[in-house]
């Protein structure tokens, strides 16, 4: 790392360095793109993890958050720029694709410009929104957005800024579609897109051309709503996040607040923090070969699958309370002690589980019918995968070992033996099998722990109001769909300054477009279906 | 035959009773027709009502699950249940849309089936119509349904409904010409396309046993295309819920989609009863040559009863695919159809064709 540095400050006189939990460097915008290059084709940090707005009040600006995928250290660089009323910032989305989208949400919720991004819409919110909800100085006053009476404008241009020779700001619109695309609008009612999510799709016959995603019908604001809220409140948006990785990001949010107050978690509280998320991860590949197989038309697998989901929710029921928001890790370890029949019940989950998926094998991978729709189809090669930054099963079918359980192993993670499962097809069978595969790791891990739960407590002493120190913390977790990651930015007080959620679902629906053109309408279910993205996970 | 009862006799009586009373044959005529429209649809009605809870209750076995299990003993008035729900719904009036051709189409499609009804062989005797080119018939007149689907998703003005109808229109089309190749190869080997002599040569053996290798690629055949035929998965795509909503009826409220509800399940019995004729001897009950007590014995069920019998035998196979297969995408089904089933087809006629000549089929 110290090498790393002192590259660039040789190179980069005017960055200045910041040790936190990962190496932050300051740079004014003129050299972003320059050492974002650097970082990417030099230095291996290859992956974008996420691009975090933040507004100084005097400043406004953007942390980028870099990986790299052969060594897995991360660096951050942190831009700035101290003009509100027009903020200004250089883009990076030639160098990752996915930035294009991240920069929007920044658009979004901060109102910098991006330049020369060919897309600088807003992201979430609808596009006769006033105001920028993030900013400190936003007027959160009802009479400002009243709701709408009318029906929901259309945002059928594109706006690209680019900085004229003088450096003022130049606006060009550009239409979303052709004039002669034939758009068909799949969704935000619609079955296959699994929530309210829109793709305004161009097809020529049954072939697409274009695929416009629209996101945001379930826009919550949930990071808005941290920033008034004590950080054990701030808990429970998780779990309304992607409901299926519940205890995931739970833990995630957990650690990362745990790591920043200093606070010492029970190993026991660990091990069943660990239990819960592979039982977690079971039951939502579970769900997804049921929704999937429901997706091209085969209803039948979604009982099969069921019977298996019901089984792992009936055993949270006992200890949690909740069949789905569970709220069940708490700063410090978790809510309640296991219920008194939890490994009676979880073996006899283990015991069932083998026959399952054999029958799913039997039933559906081996079907000549789901082998032609499946198979070859959505491609995404490894480099395509990290250029759009998607994670899970998803990235890991592409070839790309990216689970944070091995990259980054936190928790009880290190002790247990289980295998990465990477795939190299990349096509939507792949992506299938993949999970397929990892609920038999996932098995593996929760037999390793199930019979050593230590005694002890659950819970540690945490002290009634809970301050973090000054600074800022970043930790990622893997869920069920991808990498997860929280920020966190305090001032000393008790509720955060900045709370920013990194999940996999925004990358998972902003890679749709491009790995769907040019096949057919049907295959867009298929390819889109096997991405397996949940709609309030992206949209928070 | 002798003990089977021929239901022709009903009619023959009940003709001349209404000619004795002096009645002029055309009011005769007429008068027996009304009937027999009341009587079809009064079968049609019963028959869509059973085949939705045979539906329901067969893909609940398949799913672990119950089925309608509420409504009146073992959930047996689900579907009336059902059916009265339909008929007071309210009909939606669409704005931008081709009002007739709107209000047409779910007519067609009912009419396309109801015709087809006439020429099924129920029983002895028990056939509305019995005229030599019966199978020439049935296959031109369930081929209007076609049109039915194409007008309903081009006045629905709606983009769904348009690339369902454009689906399905290719699809039909497609596997209407498997459906004939292999009902004509079956006609080559009746050698007669009246409905009645294809039953009677039945009687001692089945075509599907007579016919052997031919009737049986025939049939396997026939039941693949049956299947696209009827838009019933795993080549449902004109309708594919996940990706067109509902497809080519996705516009329609109240009775007029439950024309389209009641004519999928109507065509699903078609399909089965010429399956059934074609194939298993139609009312035939099965004979075995040489075994003369068991065969009085099946004589003793009646003809209607083997009817409907394996029509429902053969209708479990095509709901058991449907519950069973994921969907095809549309190139994969019309690769299907044109580059697999129909080479086999013309093969599979010609050595029909064969056969007979050579008089290689098993004769008793």
């Amino acid at each position: 790392m110290a090498t790393i540095k002192e590259n660039i400050a040789a190179r980069f006189p005017q960055a200045t360095f910041e040790d936190a939990d990962v190496l932050l460097i300051n740079i004014p915008d003129e050299q972003l793109h320059d050492l974002a290059a650097a970082l990417r084709d030099e230095y291996g940090y290859d992956y974008l993890i996420t691009i975090v707005g933040v507004d100084r009040v005097q400043s406004l600006g953007a942390i980028y958050f870099l990986s790299s995928t052969a060594t897995n250290q991360e660096i951050s660089i942190q831009v700035a720029t101290t003009d509100r009323e027009n903020p200004a910032l250089t883009s990076i989305s030639d160098l990752w694709s996915i930035a294009t989208i991240y920069e929007r949400e920044i658009f979004d919720f901060y109102g910098i410009k991006f330049l020369n991004n060919q897309d600088m819409r807003r992201l979430f919110l609808s596009i006769d929104w006033v105001g920028y909800p993030l900013r400190k100085d936003y007027d959160n006053s009802p009479e400002n957005n009243a709701p709408s009476t009318q029906n929901e404008r259309q945002s059928d241009f594109t706006q690209v800024y680019t900085r004229r020779e003088d450096g003022s700001i130049a606006c060009e619109d550009r239409a979303v579609f052709q004039p002669d695309d034939f758009v068909v609008n799949i969704g935000p009612q619609h079955p296959a897109t699994h929530g309210v999510l829109r793709f305004r799709t161009a097809i020529d016959g049954e072939i697409i051309k274009k695929i416009d995603v629209y996101m945001g019908y379930i826009h919550r604001g949930i990071e808005k709503l941290c920033e008034n809220l004590t950080y054990p409140q701030t808990l429970h948006f998780t779990d309304r996040m992607d409901y299926f990785s519940a205890h995931n990001y739970h833990h995630g949010l957990c650690m990362c607040i745990e790591r920043a107050a200093g606070i010492e978690v029970p190993r026991r509280a660990q091990v069943i923090r660990v239990i819960m998320d592979e039982l977690s991860r079971i039951a939502s590949h579970c769900l997804f070969f049921g929704t999937y197989c429901m997706d091209l038309g085969a209803t039948t697998m979604l009982f099969y699958t069921l019977r298996v989901r019901e089984q792992i929710l009936d055993i949270m029921e006992k200890t949690c309370g909740a069949r789905m928001t569970f709220n069940y890790d708490c700063i410090g370890g978790v809510m309640a002690d296991l219920d008194p029949d939890f490994v009676k019940d979880v073996k006899a989950l283990l015991a069932t589980l083998p026959a399952n998926l054999k029958e799913y094998n039997k039933l559906f991978v081996g079907n000549v019918i789901a082998e032609g729709r499946l198979e070859g189809m959505g491609v995404m090669s490894r480099e395509h995968a990290i250029d759009w930054g998607v994670t899970g099963p998803s990235g890991r079918a592409s070839g790309w070992a990216c689970d944070v359980r091995k990259t980054h192993p936190y928790s009880v993670y290190p002790e247990v033996e289980f295998d990465e499962i990477t795939m190299t097809e990349g096509d939507s069978m792949a992506r299938f099998k993949c999970r397929m595969l990892e609920i038999e790791q996932s098995a593996r891990i929760i037999e390793q722990l199930i019979d050593n739960i230590p005694e002890g407590d659950y819970l540690a002493k945490v002290p009634k109001v809970l301050k973090l120190p000054q600074g800022h913390w970043f930790q990622l977790v893997e869920g069920c769909r991808g990498v997860f990651g929280v920020y966190i930015e305090s001032d000393g007080g008790t509720s955060p300054v900045r709370m920013k959620f990194v999940t996999p679902s925004l990358n998972l629906a902003a890679v749709t477009d491009s790995i769907t053109s040019g096949n057919k309408i049907a295959d867009l279910i298929t390819i889109a279906g096997s991405l397996d993205y949940i709609v309030p996970d992206m949209d928070r | 035959m002798e003990t089977t009862f021929d239901f022709s006799t009903i009619t023959q009586w009940f003709n001349n009773l209404l000619l004795g009373w002096g009645l002029a044959p055309w009011l005769v005529t007429t008068i027996e027709c009304v009937l027999v429209g009341v009587g079809l649809l009064l079968l049609y009605a019963l028959l869509a009502l059973f085949y939705i809870y045979f539906e329901r209750k067969v893909c609940a076995a398949f799913q672990c699950r119950l089925g309608p299990n509420r409504v009146g003993p073992l959930g047996l008035l689900q579907s009336f249940a059902d059916m009265f729900k339909i008929l007071i719904k309210e009909l939606i009036q669409l704005k931008h849309i081709d009002k007739f051709l709107f209000a047409l189409a779910p007519y067609l499609v009912i009419i396309a089936s109801m015709m087809a009804f006439a020429v099924l062989p129920w029983g002895p005797g028990l056939q509305i119509i019995d005229f030599n080119i019966g199978i020439f018939f049935l296959i031109a007149v369930s081929s209007i349904g076609v049109l039915g689907i194409l007008l309903a998703g081009w006045s629905s003005n709606n983009k769904f409904t348009l690339i369902g109808a454009m689906r399905s229109g290719a699809q039909m089309i497609s596997y209407e010409l498997s459906i004939g190749l292999s009902v004509i190869t079956m006609v080559a080997f009746a050698g007669t396309m009246n409905v009645e002599e294809i039953v009677l040569a039945q009687d001692n053996c089945w075509f599907i046993f007579a016919g052997h290798v031919p009737a049986i690629i025939a049939f396997v055949i026939y039941i693949i295309a049956g299947t696209a035929e009827t838009n019933r998965g795993p080549f449902d795509l004109p309708e594919a819920e996940s990706e067109l909503t509902a497809g080519y009826h996705t516009e329609y409220s109240g009775i007029h989609f439950g024309f389209f509800y009641l004519a999928e399940y109507l065509n699903l019995f078609i399909v089965a009863g010429v399956a059934s004729l074609l194939f298993f001897g139609g009312w035939m009950p099965l004979h075995i040559p040489g075994w003369e007590g068991f065969n009085h014995i099946m004589n003793y069920i009646p003809g209607i009863v083997w009817f409907i019998g394996k029509a429902i035998v053969i209708s479990f196979i095509i709901i058991w695919f449907k519950w069973t297969f994921p969907r095809l995408r549309i190139d994969q089904l019309l690769k299907l159809e044109w580059k697999y089933l129909l080479p086999i087809n013309l093969f599979n006629l010609a050595l029909m064709v064969m056969i007979v000549i050579c008089g290689w089929y098993i004769k008793w």
